[in-house]
């Protein structure tokens, strides 16, 4: 866990006082709220259809103890009691009133934690592997470069009016957790042909109106070389970037119209500049910043006990099957906590929950939690032997779904429950297909499938790369879900394929039940998963099941 | 081809709060939507529209919302103004949760 310097703090209390007298005077009325709006955008604070919204940075999704306990204070004295993690790894609160928001960035900062650029048309809180530092396919942990860009763009005067936001994602494995693909810029380690650590550099990658897979522009950049090089792509598209078209300013739009050579050549040529004037402050601060980085101090202990409960209890084992992951450390596994209980609201976690991550970390966890960008929490370091403990304790706070990965792990935007920019509601969709699925008490037997829920084009659920993609929109004056297939969010990324016509509210569970019948049906065998099915057989069957029996109904 | 207009109500989120609101007959804010001016005359909206513009102070935001007349004032006619005169489905938040104090 990085730990904050003096310059650090400093700077988050100046903002904090700053962003004090802004909403004072805007209460005042000395600014009006078209004054108003960027500044409070560039703390987070947005306006939704119910209230105000405050979204919290949590850079790479990696905090500790003592931050998911003051994100639980925070919910509890200045919300409703209850956060909700999203797919950026942030966390927003859903009713802050205007007053006491600085109260709550202040609250924040005692924990070195703050809202910077987490709106706006700025380099984005960049977001990382949830398994970063624990993961057995790991290269390096990206976390201490993640910090290192969190500083770099975190108020980089250069890029403070880009053309559009900018999201830059980071993973240390080959096997991509973190949607690189999907990314403004996306950044994996690999090695080259002599062993030697470096980033391929993703860019123009993006979901929403106009989904792009990214394209490489580096395959592989020496690390040393990583700020100058993000430099030069951020600075090439801050000139070349469309100002002139909100849906045509991200930068996929721009290395698509330009050609990637061409957007290659302007950015190596800057680069060439750029690199000359880095004078080396970067890797000293570099340095420092991996010296924060402490590797936790692993136990060597016997894991007879994680053993005996796992032959002995049934539902220790399935949630074990499916909740835990390949640790780099022998004897250890990293713990996902479902945040997708059947038939709650993905990604809520309420203060009392939060604390029970809190505690769990600190006990067992060697102080550490993730967010993942599925919204679902992580304990990336457990000792195999206090997992039966863990998982009885997060049994008893409602936290024991064992689902990652499966039918009802899914991820929704807030959509039109809160989203003032929602043409449908998603919440109600994740909660009605995963409550579905539970009572069929099919799910293991389905095994993964990643269902994706985005309430309006701009696909914060990321629905564009999921196995099963629904987009709710507003159809005359009616919420309508339209379903794209054979999404992936992987190192082996595409966009999903539409369907055909969309269904209605009342009829989209079922059509989702008829597309996962379709794929029992056909599937070679339990081993090959929804994915694999659709990718040998195409969109027929799926297609069949989804509009065959509706279009007989019509004819009858 | 001016299409018909159809009836409206004046509606922002309140500054402080954060909360819906809508203008009433005698420019009064209100939470509840029932109780707002429904407005049948297409000039009088832009009127009512300018007159909740200039109240920064109060509210923010502040646009026209089909609506039609109902049985105890104004009702939402599209499914979004509808949420906003209760909250949102996931939780008894917001405007629902107040509906028994009032």
């Amino acid at each position: 866990m990085y730990n904050y310097t003096e310059f650090d703090d400093a700077f988050l209390r100046e903002r904090v006082a700053q962003f004090r007298d802004q909403v004072d005077r805007r209460i005042d009325g000395a600014l009006t709220e078209d004054e108003f709006k960027p500044l409070r955008l560039m703390n987070g604070l947005y306006l939704q259809l119910h209230a105000y919204m405050l979204r919290v940075a949590i850079p790479y999704g990696s905090l500790d103890a003592a931050k998911m306990r003051q994100l639980a204070y925070i919910a509890e004295r200045w919300d409703k009691g209850y956060g909700h993690f999203t797919t950026r790894q942030n966390i927003q609160y859903n009713w802050p009133k205007l007053k006491d928001v600085p109260d709550m960035l202040a609250a924040l900062a005692d924990v070195e934690m703050h809202a910077i650029q987490t709106s706006g048309n700025t380099i984005r809180n960049v977001t990382s592997d949830h398994f970063a530092g624990a993961a057995a396919d790991e290269i390096e942990d990206p976390r201490p470069w993640a910090e290192l860009i969190r500083q770099w763009s975190t108020d980089h005067p250069e890029f403070q009016f880009l053309p559009r936001k900018f999201k830059i994602a980071i993973t240390g494995a080959p096997n991509d957790r973190a949607v690189t693909k999907a990314h403004d810029i996306g950044l994996r380690m690999v090695r080259d042909d002599a062993g030697a650590p470096g980033f391929e550099v993703i860019v123009g990658g993006g979901l929403g109106r106009t989904p792009m897979i990214g394209k490489v522009i580096r395959e592989h950049l020496p690390p040393e070389d990583l700020l100058p090089y993000l430099e030069s792509i951020v600075s090439v598209y801050n000139l070349l970037g469309r100002r002139d078209n909100k849906y045509k300013a991200r930068i996929k739009i721009t290395v698509h119209e330009n050609g990637l050579d061409t957007y290659r050549d302007l950015v190596e040529a800057e680069f060439v500049k750029r690199r000359a004037a880095f004078d080396g402050i970067d890797q000293q601060l570099f340095a420092e910043i991996n010296s924060r980085f402490r590797r936790p101090d692993f136990i060597d202990a016997p894991v007879d006990a994680y053993q005996a409960a796992y032959d002995a209890d049934p539902v220790f084992r399935s949630w074990a099957d499916t909740n835990l992951s390949a640790h780099a450390q022998p004897g250890y596994a990293i713990v996902t906590v479902s945040i997708k209980a059947h038939g709650a609201t993905p990604g809520d976690a309420s203060a009392e929950q939060m604390r029970v991550l809190a505690d769990l970390a600190e006990a067992f966890g060697h102080d550490e939690l993730r967010i993942s960008h599925e919204q679902n929490v992580v304990l990336p370091h457990v000792h195999k032997s206090h997992l039966p403990q863990v998982f009885a304790r997060l049994k008893a706070a409602g936290l024991g779904a064992a689902n990652v990965g499966l039918v009802s792990d899914i991820i929704a935007c807030p959509g039109m429950d809160y989203c003032a920019l929602a043409t449908a509601r998603s919440i109600p969709i994740a909660q009605q297909i995963a409550t579905r699925f539970d009572e069929l008490k099919l799910e293991h037997e389905i095994g993964e499938l990643k269902i994706k829920i985005s309430g309006c084009i701009n696909a914060c659920g990321h629905h564009h790369v999921g196995h099963i993609g629904i987009l709710g929109l507003d159809r005359a004056g009616v919420e309508n879900y339209q379903i794209t297939l054979g999404g992936d969010g992987t190192e082996t990324a595409e966009i999903g394929t539409r369907t055909g016509p969309g269904f209605p509210a009342d009829e989209i569970v079922p059509a989702i039940e008829r597309l996962v019948d379709a794929y029992l049906e056909h599937r070679a065998d339990a081993g090959e998963t929804f994915l694999e099915t659709y990718r040998r057989l195409g969109m027929a069957p799926f297609k069949s099941a989804l509009y065959d029996r509706v279009a007989e109904q019509d004819a009858a | 081809m001016s299409r018909k207009f159809t009836p409206k109500v004046v509606t922002a989120n309140h500054l402080l709060e954060g909360d819906a609101v809508w203008l009433t007959a005698d420019d009064q804010w209100t939470p509840h939507m029932h109780k707002a001016e429904l407005i049948e005359d297409e000039a009088h909206a832009q009127l009512r529209l300018l007159h909740a513009e200039q109240q920064p102070d109060i509210v923010v935001g502040a646009y026209l919302a089909d609506a039609r007349a109902g049985d105890n004032g104004p009702e939402p006619t599209h499914f979004r103004e509808a949420f906003r005169t209760r909250g949102p489905s996931n939780y008894a938040h917001g405007k629902q949760a107040e509906a028994g104090n009032v």
